[in-house]
C-alpha cells in the first residue's frame, strides 16, 4: 500500500534533480521498512516481555534438545560444491536479465542466441548431475 | 545540497562502515557480514552512476554468491578462538598504513589533476549506458560472439570445480 | 525490429567463419556427454573421438581459407572477429598442437590412472579458447578467448588427484601448482583488464584498429598542454596491458610461476600448456602491440621511448635469465620450463625488429618451437611407467641402448631447440637475427649479440641431456615402451622439424602470409633506441 502510494509520487523523468535515482524511491521505502520491521519487533518485545534469567534460558536454543557440541563446528566440505554450482549458476542467470528486457526487439533471433547459451550450460547441469555433484553421500 | 548529493554522502558512509567493520571485527564471520553491507552501498553507488545493471550484479553475484563462497569457507575452517593468533602480524600495520595513506594521496591527485577524456563526459551525459537495455542490446547483438563464448566459460568453471573438488576415486 | 535491421543480422556466412571454433566447442560438449556414457576402461575412446573433432576443424579451417581466399582480409560479427593471414595460420598452430598433445595424452593418463573425457574436452574449450585469441579484433573477445584458453589449463594443471596409489606426492604437486598459476594468472588477467580499461577509457572504443586510430591523438604535441595527462594514462594503459601479457607468455620479470606450474603439472598438460596458449598468447600480443598499440612502438619525443624500447630491454632479460637458471636444472621439467621462458625472450625480438622479417620470423619460431618442443616432451612422455616419475634428468640415462630411434629423435628436437644448423630452430632464430640486423641500428645489433650469446648457453643445457643419452649409466632396467600414438607424433614432429630446417620455404611463406597485414609501416625515420 505505502509502495504503491510512493510509486504515485515519483517524478516521471529520468534527467533533473533525480537523475539516474529515479524511481528508486520504492526501493529505499522497502529498505527502510525492512530495517524497521526486525527493529521493531525486538523492540517491542524488550518492552513487554518480564525479565526471568535462568541458566537454562542462557542456552542457545536448538531445536528444544540441549546442545550437543560447540557452535563453530567444521561444515562438510560437500557445501562447496553445491555452492560452487550455485555461484556458476547464478552467474548465468545474470545473463538472462538483459535478454528478457530486449526479448521483443531481437525476437526469434535473440531467442536461438539465448537457446545456445542455454544448451552450452544445460551439458554442464547433465555432466554434473551425471558425475553425482547433486548426491550428498 | 541535491538529492543526489546527500545519497551519495549516506552510501558512502555505509561503504566505509562496512569497510571498517571488516577489519574491526574479531569474528571472522563478522567480517563477512560487513562486507555484505559494503557491497550494497557499493550497489547504490553503481546505480548512483547510472550503471543499473552493474548495481544489480553486485548485489545477485557479489552479495549473494560470492559471499556464499566466503562464508562457506570461514565456516569450512571455522578456526576456534584459542587458534587465532591475532598478535603475530602486527609489523604489517607499519606496512599497510602508509601504502593506505599513499593510496588516498593518490586517489587525490587523480581526482584533482586528472582530466577526464572527452568520449567518456559524452557517453555520460545521454545517461542511459548502464541500463538492462542498453547492456542487452550489446550483449546480444554487437558482442554476441563473446557472450556466447562465457558460456562455454561458465561450462568450463562447472568441469573444474568437479573435476578438482571431487577428489574421492569412485 | 528496428533494431536489428540497423545492425544487421550476423549471416550463415558470417557464421561460417568460425566454424572451427564452433566445431571445437560442439565436440567439447559432445565428449562431457560421452565421458559419462562410457564405461570406466572405455574412456579413451573420448580421446579419439576428439582427435576426430580437431581432424574436422581442421577440414573446416581449410575451407575457410579457400572459400575466402580472394576476399581476405574481413571481418566478421560486428568487427571482433578477423579472417585474415594471421588469424588463419595462427589457428592452425593451435590446432596442431592441440591434436599432438591429445594423442600424446593416451597412454600417459592410464599410466597415471587418470584416464577421463574432461581431460580431452578442456583441451578442445582451450583450443577454441586459442582460436579466439588468434583472430579477435576487439579487446572483449580477445579477453573472453584469453579466459577461455586460460581456465581449462588451470584445471588441467591440477588435473592429477591427491590419492593416486603410486607417488603420492604427484597429486600433491599437481595441485599446488595449479593453485600458484591459478592466483598469477588470476592476477595477470586483472592487470590486462585494468590497462584495456585505461585505453578504453582514453579512446571510448574496444576495437583495435580504432584504438590504433586514435591513440596518436593523445601523444600529439599540441595536445600536450591541455591534456597532458591523458598522455600518461596512456603509457599506464599500455604499460599494464603489456605486464599482463608478459605474465601469461611468462617473460622476466614475470615468469616466477612457470617453472612450478611447468613442474607439477601432469608432463603432458606441461607440453601442451608450453606451446599451444604460449602460441596464443603470442597472437594476442601481436595482436594488441603490432595493431592497437602500433602507432606507438617508436613515438617521434625524444622524451618518451615507444614501446619497443620496453620489449627490447624484456627480450635481453629473458633470453638471459631464462637460459642461465636451465644451467643448473636437475628435474628436465623444470630445465624445459627455464628453457622455453628463453625462447620467449628469443620470439619477443621479432617484435623489437618491427619490420616483416621479423614477424614472419615471430610466427615462424613460433610453428618451430611448436613442434621441436612437442617432440622433446614426447620422448619425456615415454620415459613415464609404473616404476618411475620419468621427469629427472637422469633418467634419461641409457636411452641410447634402450630405444636408439627414439633417442636419436630425441637429439633431433633438442639439436633444434639449440638451433643447430639444419632444424627448424635454426631458421626461426636465423629470420629472427635477420629481422634484427635488417632494422640496423646500434641498439638492435647489440641485442642480436646478446641472443647469439644466449644460444651458446642454451648448447650447454642441451647438451647435457644428449650427453645423459648417450653415456649415462642406467640405474634400472625398466624398459621404455611407447604407446603407437604417441610414436606416431613423435615421428611427426621430427619429421616437421627436419622438413622446416631443410626446406623451410612452405614455412616461411606461411609466416610471411601470416603477417602480410599486421603492423603498420615503420615509421620513415629510424627506430632509435
Amino acid at each position: 500500500m505505502l509502495i504503491c502510494t510512493a510509486l504515485s509520487l515519483l517524478p516521471k523523468e529520468t534527467s533533473g534533480e533525480y537523475g539516474p535515482i529515479a524511481g528508486y524511491v520504492p526501493v529505499v521505502l522497502l529498505l527502510l521498512i525492512a530495517i524497521a520491521f526486525p527493529v521493531a519487533a525486538l523492540a517491542a518485545g524488550r518492552l513487554v516481555r518480564r525479565k526471568v534469567e535462568t541458566p537454562e534460558k542462557q542456552i542457545p536454543y536448538e531445536c528444544g534438545v540441549d546442545p550437543i557440541s560447540d557452535s563453530k563446528d567444521r561444515f562438510s566440505v560437500r557445501y562447496y560444491m553445491i555452492a560452487m554450482l550455485f555461484l556458476v549458476f547464478d552467474v548465468e542467470t545474470i545473463f538472462l536479465f538483459p535478454w528478457a528486457v530486449i526479448y521483443d526487439k531481437l525476437g526469434v533471433f535473440g531467442l536461438v542466441e539465448i537457446l545456445i547459451f542455454l544448451g552450452i550450460l544445460v551439458v554442464g547441469y547433465y555432466y554434473a548431475w551425471r558425475k553425482g555433484a547433486l548426491n550428498w553421500v | 545540497m541535491t538529492i543526489q548529493q546527500i545519497v551519495f554522502i549516506v552510501f558512502a558512509l555505509i561503504i566505509t562502515a562496512g569497510g571498517v567493520g571488516v577489519l574491526v571485527q574479531r569474528n571472522p564471520l563478522y567480517s563477512a557480514f560487513s562486507l555484505i553491507l559494503s557491497f550494497i552501498g557499493l550497489a547504490a553507488m553503481y546505480i548512483l552512476m547510472g550503471a543499473q545493471f552493474l548495481g544489480v550484479i553486485q548485489i545477485v553475484v557479489y552479495a549473494g554468491a560470492i559471499m556464499v563462497l566466503f562464508v562457506f569457507v570461514i565456516m569450512l575452517l571455522n578456526v576456534r578462538d584459542d587458534e587465532l593468533h591475532p598478535d603475530r602480524h602486527k609489523y604489517l600495520l607499519y606496512i599497510g598504513v602508509p601504502l593506505g595513506l599513499g593510496l588516498i594521496a593518490e586517489v587525490f591527485y587523480v581526482v584533482t589533476r586528472v582530466q577526464i577524456a572527452p568520449a567518456i563526459t559524452d557517453m555520460h551525459a545521454t545517461g542511459t549506458v548502464g541500463t538492462v537495455e542498453r547492456i542487452g542490446v550489446g550483449l546480444l547483438t554487437e558482442y554476441l560472439l563473446p557472450f556466447e563464448a562465457t558460456s562455454v566459460l561458465i561450462l568450463m568453471a562447472v568441469i573444474g570445480a568437479m573435476h578438482l573438488a571431487k577428489r574421492e576415486k569412485e | 525490429m528496428p533494431l536489428l535491421n540497423i545492425l544487421g543480422y550476423p549471416t550463415i556466412y558470417e557464421t561460417f567463419a568460425i566454424l572451427p571454433e564452433l566445431l571445437l566447442v560442439l565436440f567439447g560438449c559432445a565428449a562431457l556427454v560421452l565421458d559419462v556414457l562410457l564405461p570406466r576402461e572405455r574412456k579413451e575412446l573420448t580421446a579419439y573421438f576428439c582427435l576426430a573433432g580437431i581432424g574436422t576443424a581442421l577440414l573446416a579451417l581449410w575451407q575457410v581459407f579457400e572459400t575466402n581466399r580472394i576476399r581476405l582480409p574481413f571481418t566478421v560479427f560486428y568487427g571482433m572477429i578477423a579472417v585474415d593471414g594471421f588469424s588463419l595460420t595462427l589457428r592452425l598452430v593451435a590446432l596442431v598442437a592441440a591434436a599432438l598433445a591429445i594423442a600424446m595424452a593416451v597412454k600417459y593418463l592410464d599410466v597415471e590412472e587418470e584416464q577421463h573425457g574432461e581431460y580431452y574436452a578442456l583441451i578442445l574449450f582451450a583450443t577454441s579458447g586459442m582460436m579466439f585469441l588468434s583472430s579477435g579484433v576487439d579487446f572483449i573477445t580477445l579477453y573472453v578467448g584469453l579466459e577461455l584458453m586460460a581456465l581449462s589449463v588451470y584445471v588441467l594443471v591440477g588435473y592429477l588427484k591427491w590419492n593416486v596409489q603410486f607417488h603420492e606426492k604427484r597429486g600433491e604437486k599437481s595441485s599446488e601448482a595449479a593453485l600458484k598459476y591459478f592466483l598469477m594468472g588470476a592476477f595477470s588477467s586483472a592487470i590486462l583488464l585494468f590497462g584495456f580499461s585505461i585505453i578504453f577509457g582514453l579512446t571510448g572504443t574496444t576495437n583495435v584498429e580504432q584504438v590504433a586510430g586514435l591513440l596518436p591523438g593523445l601523444f600529439k604535441a599540441n595536445m600536450l598542454t591541455t591534456t597532458g595527462d591523458a598522455r600518461l594514462m596512456a603509457i599506464m594503459g599500455i604499460a599494464l596491458v603489456a605486464a599482463g601479457l608478459f605474465f601469461k607468455i611468462a617473460a622476466v620479470p614475470f615468469h616466477m610461476w612457470a617453472p612450478d606450474a611447468y613442474e607439477g603439472a601432469p608432463t603432458s598438460v606441461t607440453a601442451f600448456m608450453s606451446v599451444g596458449p604460449k602460441a596464443a598468447s603470442y597472437a594476442m600480443l601481436a595482436r594488441i602491440f603490432l595493431v592497437a598499440f602500433a602507432p606507438l612502438r617508436v613515438t617521434g619525443d625524444p622524451q618518451i621511448p615507444g614501446w619497443a624500447v620496453m620489449f627490447g630491454v624484456v627480450a635481453a632479460l629473458t633470453m638471459t635469465v631464462g637460459n642461465v637458471a636451465a644451467v643448473t636444472q636437475q628435474n628436465a621439467k623444470r630445465l624445459m620450463a627455464y628453457s622455453s621462458i628463453s625462447h620467449a625472450g628469443f620470439i619477443l625480438l621479432g617484435f623489437v625488429a618491427g619490420n616483416e622479417m621479423g614477424y614472419a620470423g615471430a610466427v615462424f619460431y613460433l610453428m618451430a618451437y611448436t613442434v621441436m618442443n612437442l617432440g622433446a616432451f614426447g620422448v619425456l612422455l615415454s620415459l613415464r611407467s609404473e616404476e618411475r616419475v620419468g621427469d629427472k634428468l637422469d633418467d634419461l640415462n641409457g636411452l641410447y641402448q634402450k630405444q636408439p630411434a627414439l633417442a636419436l629423435m630425441m637429439l633431433v628436437c633438442l639439436l633444434s631447440l639449440a638451433g643447430i644448423p639444419g632444424t627448424g630452430g635454426f631458421m626461426g632464430k636465423f629470420y629472427l637475427f635477420g629481422g634484427l640486423i635488417q632494422a640496423g641500428n646500434k641498439w638492435m645489433n647489440i641485442l642480436a649479440v646478446v641472443a647469439a650469446l644466449n644460444v651458446v648457453i642454451s648448447l650447454y643445457y642441451y647438451a647435457r641431456f644428449i650427453k645423459a643419452m648417450f653415456t649415462g649409466k642406467e640405474k634400472e632396467e625398466a624398459p621404455v615402451t611407447l604407446s603407437p600414438p604417441l610414436h606416431a607424433t613423435i615421428v611427426l614432429t621430427v619429421i616437421l622439424v627436419l622438413v622446416m630446417g631443410l626446406y623451410p620455404q612452405p614455412f616461411s611463406q606461411l609466416s610471411r602470409f601470416a603477417v602480410e597485414r599486421l603492423g603498420p609501416p615503420t615509421p620513415p625515420q629510424a627506430a632509435q633506441k
